[in-house]
């Protein structure tokens, strides 16, 4: 869902966006907070969280529109660093470097899916929903709008497109998204601190999308499986424990500069960064 | 009847008057030449009259008389104004037909969602495609185009242009749109600029061939150092001694 949501904006708009992880976190908290501190339904704190999140990119994205290129990027990463701050000061609110505990499982209807085969089924089922919406979104003509955008933006303009609008429009439904993928994960591990949403995290998702292929919805989820699996395919190489993780790092940034050197479409992209 | 007017517009970089309080106007239904050095405004002018860039003094009269100071880019298409690129501007990574669907997308975010009617956009961009020479290549990626199919896809994409009220645009733009191309293509922007005439559409050309200018020109103007030098008839403008010293060298 994450990768989806920052393909939208990164594969078909061309925004690199370095925030994701920021409405992840937001999403990841609304619920959290909601669920813990008053006590609601799950998917009535996730409705939140998509509203919260949806308020706060639209301010975030006004602001970003006044960047282009890598000014945009820096922009964006200042805004992942502003709400990890956040998340880590604001103690009253988000109980800082402690973190939220015994976050509640989702039930409706009176059907509970605590146990994480029913779990996995709803993450699933919400997945597929993200995946013919985004599929809907950049096969619909806003979609052949947004390619435009990424691809020559002053000259779309002239043609009558006002890109402000566009770029706003995508980069809140992104945001959104994300924060669908932060409540479920927040539910999932039933605890949320503020390391989940750094910086390091949105980066992790640039490498999910630029590896699975870039602007097809297809290619992030091909990327997300591949880059969650690696850690455990690199399990059995047998690195020391000492450096295991470190190598993990290591790995990822081999397959990132191979893939720009060889790929730069990715494996499954239809767009060239 | 003029359709669109400056009114002593000017645009200065630095303190260098790219166009200097300049007031000139565009018959309707004709196609005018706008001649001139390089250097002397030309494309300025268009992306001033365009919204491109920003206009710094003057007025820009579009029409029954609607006088504007800014004019912005996405606004001109409900002037029904539209506009090629000397170094074109083409959405690279997208196919062909793409390029010319994009412009025939609805301009509000969410009619452009849901848009229907597309088979009338297919349609819309069959015809044009067919009339640049296009059509066998619609599924190329603009980007594998060679030069003189990249001018003609351009030409194409302003052609399938209309205004915010589905109407087709009515003052088109080209700036050195013959540059860089064979015969054959030469032939068929000739073709395109002619039949927008006929059919009463307003053509402001930039070109440098003035075989070109006296062959499809209505109305010439020639612009120096930002200024209007000379304008009128293109064999009369072209006969001027003042023209030939500042844009011929002769």
């Amino acid at each position: 869902m994450l990768a989806m949501s920052l393909n939208l904006v990164v594969g078909f708009t061309g925004l690199l966006s370095i925030t994701q992880a920021a409405f992840y976190g937001i999403g990841a908290y609304v619920t959290a907070i909601l669920l813990t501190s008053f006590g609601i339904n799950f998917f009535l704190a996730l409705i939140a969280g998509i509203i919260i999140t949806g308020i706060i990119s639209l301010a975030i994205g006004y602001v970003l529109s006044k960047f282009n290129g890598d000014y945009f990027a820096l922009g964006s990463f200042g805004f992942n660093i502003i709400v990890y701050s956040i998340f880590l000061n604001w103690q009253s609110l988000t109980r800082g470097p402690l973190g939220i505990p015994g976050i509640a499982k989702p039930t409706l209807f009176g059907l509970d899916f605590s146990e994480n085969n029913y779990f996995l089924i709803l993450v699933i089922i919400c997945a597929i929903l993200v995946y013919f919406l985004s599929e809907f979104i950049t096969k619909s003509s806003f979609g052949r709008v947004l390619k435009a955008i990424r691809e020559d933006e002053k000259a779309i303009q002239v043609f009558g497109y006002n890109t402000l609008f566009f770029k706003l429009t995508i980069f809140v439904i992104g945001a959104m998204i994300s924060s669908v993928a932060g409540a479920f994960y927040a539910s999932y591990i039933t605890y949320v601190d503020p390391t989940s949403f750094a910086l390091s995290e949105s980066i992790f998702i640039l490498a999910v999308i630029i590896l699975g292929g870039l602007a097809n919805n297809k290619g992030a989820m091909i990327g997300a499986v591949c880059l969650v699996i690696l850690p455990e395919i690199l399990r059995f190489v047998g690195f020391p424990s000492d450096i295991a993780a470190q190598m993990r790092q290591v790995t990822y940034g081999l397959i990132l500069v191979l893939l720009m050197l060889y790929r730069p479409q990715g494996l499954m992209g239809e767009y060239k960064l | 009847m003029e359709i669109l007017k400056t009114k002593g517009i000017a645009k200065h970089f630095d303190g260098v008057h790219a166009v200097d309080s300049l007031s000139i106007g565009f018959e309707k239904g004709k196609i005018t030449g706008l001649i001139g050095p390089n250097g002397s405004g030309k494309s300025t002018l268009i992306n001033l009259l365009t919204g491109v860039i920003k206009i710094d003094g003057g007025l820009v009269v579009v029409g029954n008389n609607e006088e504007i100071k800014r004019l912005l880019p996405h606004e001109i298409a409900d002037y029904g104004i539209t506009r090629t690129f000397q170094d074109v501007h083409l959405f690279e990574q997208m196919r062909v037909l793409d390029n010319v669907l994009v412009v025939l997308t609805k301009r509000n975010v969410f009619a452009s969602l849901f848009e229907t009617h597309k088979k009338f956009h297919l349609a819309r961009a069959e015809e044009v495609l067919i009339k640049v020479g296009l059509w066998e290549k619609r599924n190329e990626l603009a980007k594998n185009l060679s030069y003189g199919q990249r001018k003609l896809l351009e030409i194409g994409r302003v052609l399938a242009m209309q205004n915010g009220f589905g109407d087709d645009s009515d003052i088109f733009f080209f700036d050195e749109p013959f540059a860089g191309l064979f015969p054959e293509m030469r032939k068929i922007v000739i073709s395109v600029i002619q039949d927008l005439k006929q059919k009463g559409k307003t053509v402001i050309l930039v070109e440098h061939n003035m075989d070109i200018i006296r062959e499809l020109c209505d109305h010439l103007i020639v612009l120096d150092s930002g200024k209007l030098l000379a304008e009128g008839l293109p064999q009369h403008v072209l006969s001027q001694k003042s023209v030939l010293e500042a844009y011929l060298g002769e």
